[in-house]
């Protein structure tokens, strides 16, 4: 077994009386790709920006490379190498493509020229060249996801947590971002993806972390995923009896 | 000093807060219907007391008897507002929130140079009103009639919003477009018409509060700014946009006032609210009635 | 390298602008030689420089201050009250009251950059009126009175002049170009990059690593500072100080409204605003006169009102927009 990089213990989120939350653990490798998956509302934002650290677990700790990182603020957790997108995509609508990507970039440097160097090979990797002088506000819908990838990858991440990345993609796009999503895995870079599209996601991932409810209902492979009774009943349920009947 | 003069500043103290609970009420509408902060407050405040002030002058009549009229004419005025400036200023492409800034400020200073042109800087006041230089003794304590007046007219104007907010469909759809102008839209409900009549809403407020002030204050082209600043802090307290927390907050403000002044030097009346402010900013940012 | 990057060219096309406009202002003296129109000449350059400082903070960082009274009065009252009670140079007197002004930023800023939008707005209103309200009941700061600057003989050591404006118009000239200078390094610095992330959307930015509240309380400091800066300049130039004079409200707007005709978050918004703002208003001033006083404002208020809902980018912002688009 490779070693863990993201290692989430016991970790309950409470919203006033709402569980969204409850006693979840779970572990991601090296070089993994993992999916989060569960039917809406099933807490997957809400444990995504306790990884992130957005907001702080009511309970619980999080450990990224053996390190207590549960106080951390999402900008320390940054720097120590855990990188997001958004759901809803948040640019920096009135700075340029490249300069967006500048912002992360700066998380390892003070320089400018080679902030603005990364970002460009970074705009390159993500498919965006030609754009980089654009202002974000004026990309497509498409391209404002993969900016979100670029800007998040320009901060030297370990771990990159994609929020339903593939949201909102036609079919031709949404395999590019598949692409996108196995070569930033080759750089050697770990993944873990909330994602709605099922068809998509499970060949995709190495390994799925189902919630339902707030809590962890099934983990592992997908093709066991898959089959397992009670993801079909919480998540695949109706669809499933629909077609096998 | 005795706990006569304590009771007797107290009291003025909160017919003054109820005072300010008016000239604040509809800058508290406004905001919490379309998270916008009206810059302009202050000269809506300063226009109404002209407008009871020429009514006083043209036609002999006592601002009390010319507050629903002055009110009436600034709920046009704030409709034209909004229909003229807002409106546009809350669809900016870019630097939105500046825009609604300084559009509303520009719209101010317009007013005051407007004020200026048309009336002289000088200082008007309405000499012979009918409750002028007028008290009113209860329990010992001299209660002046233009103040306790106004309080009362604060007092009704709340109870008025209360029910238009509580029991009419314009209040729930006010109520409705505040919580999700989005779905409103879905539901039909016309959010640029009920805009406008908050506005408007907010603006007669105004205008009942400037003709009650007509009646004790000097009226002049600035005279908006020292309310205004005391109309924002009310609402900062309140919770921006609870309209029943700017009534409250502002009869905090009164009586902060009045206990400040009892304890320290005139000039420094405003200490106490400054520094009550500060703390609310400090240890509830959200004002003290304001939900998060 | 081959691609030269149009960014860095348009960086260092802006460098030689400056200097080039630097050099020409620096005759003007040859040709203006009226004492009122050199007048306006030092307060139009001040307020470039003051609004390039507020721009720091409003339009880069984007929290909007209508506060930056209390950094201007600050500035004007440390410098004087350093130079008349203990001999200070007011060389000294400014930096001095630069940093009172950044420590007083902070320390508003610690409770404020946690409002947001109009909270905001209102609390630097409020703060900076409070502010207003202490140095008015003052003694020791000579309280409503104010503080007399008294003649020391003209000199630089003293940075007092009474028999010419020239030295006057040459420091502002130099804190203009040295506001513009410093905005310019911040444009393609990691601080600036961040103020604009910030501005544009902290929450984004903080995913990225950049400490939101910390680089806020950077960016205050810095636009405190050098405003501060400039009310030591203008105490000087005006030789008489009192609250109503640099600590009123009308000082907060006067160093908002170049950028915001300018172009706010612009480096070349405030001086072109100032550029165009302090001779309009200073010319409708003397034309309206006493008779018709209120004209000034008017005119006034209907530019901000027509900048802000016409065009909201500034002049500069706008004047970039269209370029890009007919390179596009």
């Amino acid at each position: 077994m490779s070693e863990s990089l993201l290692d989430v213990r016991g970790v309950t989120q409470r919203f006033g009386g709402l569980v969204a939350n409850a006693d979840v653990s779970m572990q991601v490798r090296k070089g993994e790709i993992v999916g989060l998956i569960g039917p809406n509302g099933a807490g997957k934002s809400t444990l995504f920006n306790a990884i992130a650290g957005v907001r702080k677990p009511t309970e619980g700790s999080i450990y990224f490379e053996g390190r207590d990182v549960t106080d951390l603020g999402a900008p320390q957790r940054c720097a120590l190498g855990v990188a997001r997108t958004f759901q809803v995509v948040k640019s920096f609508e009135t700075m340029r493509v490249v300069e967006n990507v500048m912002v992360g970039a700066f998380v390892r440097t003070a320089s400018a020229a080679v902030a603005r160097e990364k970002a460009r090979a970074t705009l390159d990797f993500v498919g965006l060249r030609g754009r980089e002088n654009a202002m974000a506000g004026e990309l497509t819908p498409p391209e404002k996801r993969r900016l979100e990838v670029a800007r998040a990858l320009a901060t030297e991440p370990k771990l990159v947590l994609l929020d339903e990345a593939m949201t909102g993609l036609t079919p031709a796009e949404a395999r590019q971002g598949v692409d996108l999503v196995r070569a930033i895995r080759d750089r050697g870079m770990t993944v873990v993806m909330v994602e709605h599209v099922m068809e998509i996601v499970m060949p995709l991932i190495d390994r799925a972390v189902v919630l339902d409810l707030g809590r962890v209902i099934a983990e592992g492979p997908p093709k066991e995923i898959v089959r397992d009774e009670r993801v079909i009943t919480a998540y695949l349920g109706e669809r499933h009896r629909a077609r096998s009947a | 000093m005795t706990t006569q003069a304590v009771a007797q500043s107290l009291a003025s103290g909160l017919l003054m807060g109820l005072i300010y609970g008016l000239v604040a009420a509809g800058l508290a509408l406004i905001f919490g219907l379309m998270d916008v902060v009206n810059f302009a407050h202050g000269e809506f405040l300063m226009t109404a007391m002209y407008a009871a002030f020429g009514l006083y002058v043209a036609f002999a009549l006592d601002p009390l008897a010319s507050a629903p009229f002055v009110a009436a004419a600034m709920f046009v005025f704030g409709a034209i507002v909004y229909l003229g400036v807002v409106r546009y200023a809350m669809s900016a492409s870019a630097n939105a929130g500046m825009v609604q800034i300084f559009a509303t400020f520009g719209l101010g200073i317009v007013m005051r140079g407007l004020a200026q042109l048309l009336f002289t800087p000088d200082y008007r006041s309405i000499p012979h009103s009918w409750l002028g230089g007028k008290t009113v003794q209860v329990a010992g304590i001299f209660l002046p009639a233009p103040q306790l007046a106004g309080a009362l007219v604060s007092l009704a104007a709340f109870g008025a919003l209360w029910l238009v907010i509580n029991r009419t469909d314009f209040g729930r759809a006010l109520e409705a477009t505040r919580e999700d102008a989005g779905a409103v839209a879905l539901v039909g409900i016309d959010r640029k018409r009920i805009f406008a009549l908050g506005w408007g809403l907010g603006a007669a407020l105004v205008g009942l509060a400037g003709a009650v002030l007509a009646m004790f204050f000097y009226i002049y082209p600035d005279v908006g700014a020292s309310f205004s600043l005391i109309a924002y802090v009310t609402v900062a307290l309140g919770g921006f946009g609870s309209v029943f927390g700017a009534f409250a907050a502002g009869i905090l403000v009164g009586l902060v006032e009045a206990a400040t002044a009892l304890a320290l030097p005139p000039s420094l009346k405003y200490v106490g609210i400054y520094a009550l402010y500060l703390i609310v900013v400090v240890v509830r940012p959200r004002g003290l009635f304001g939900s998060l | 390298m081959q691609d030269a990057d149009p960014r860095l060219n348009a960086r260092r096309n802006n460098l030689v602008i400056a200097c080039v406009c630097v050099a020409l202002i620096a005759c003007l003296p040859l040709v203006v030689k009226d004492v009122y129109a050199q007048n306006v000449l030092v307060l139009t350059l001040m307020y470039a420089a003051l609004s390039q400082s507020w721009n720091i903070l409003s339009g880069y960082c984007g929290q909007i201050s209508l506060g930056h009274a209390l950094y201007f009065g600050a500035g004007a009252y440390v410098t004087e009250l350093l130079f008349t009670k203990f001999g200070v140079a007011p060389w000294f007197g400014m930096a001095a009251g630069g940093l009172v002004a950044a420590t007083i930023a902070a320390a508003v800023g610690y409770p404020c950059f946690r409002l947001k939008g109009h909270y905001f707005v209102i609390a630097t209103i409020v703060i900076a009126e409070a502010g207003y309200l202490l140095m008015l009941n003052w003694d020791y700061a000579g309280a409503a009175m104010g503080i007399d600057v008294p003649v020391r003989g003209d000199s630089w050591a003293k940075f007092q002049f009474l028999r010419s404006k020239l030295p006057y118009f040459y420091f502002a000239l130099a804190f203009a170009f040295v506001a513009w200078l410093v905005t310019w390094m911040i444009e393609e610095s990691r601080w600036g990059y961040w103020w604009r992330a910030v501005k544009d959307n902290a929450e984004a930015a903080e995913s990225l690593g950049v400490e939101v509240f910390r680089s806020k309380m950077a960016a205050a400091a810095l636009s405190a500072f050098l405003t501060a800066i400039g009310g030591g300049f203008y105490a000087q130039f005006v030789s008489y100080i009192d609250p109503e004079s640099v600590m009123s409200f009308q000082f907060s707007l006067l160093m908002a409204l170049p950028a915001v005709l300018g172009g706010i978050g612009t480096l070349w918004g405030p001086a072109v605003g100032a550029a165009i703002l302090i001779p309009l208003t200073e010319l409708t001033r003397s034309f309206a006169g006493g008779s018709g006083k209120g004209f000034d404002l008017i005119i006034y208020g209907l530019l901000v009102m027509g900048i802000a809902l016409g065009r909201p980018e500034g002049i500069v912002g706008a004047l970039s927009r269209r370029m890009r688009r007919s390179a596009a």
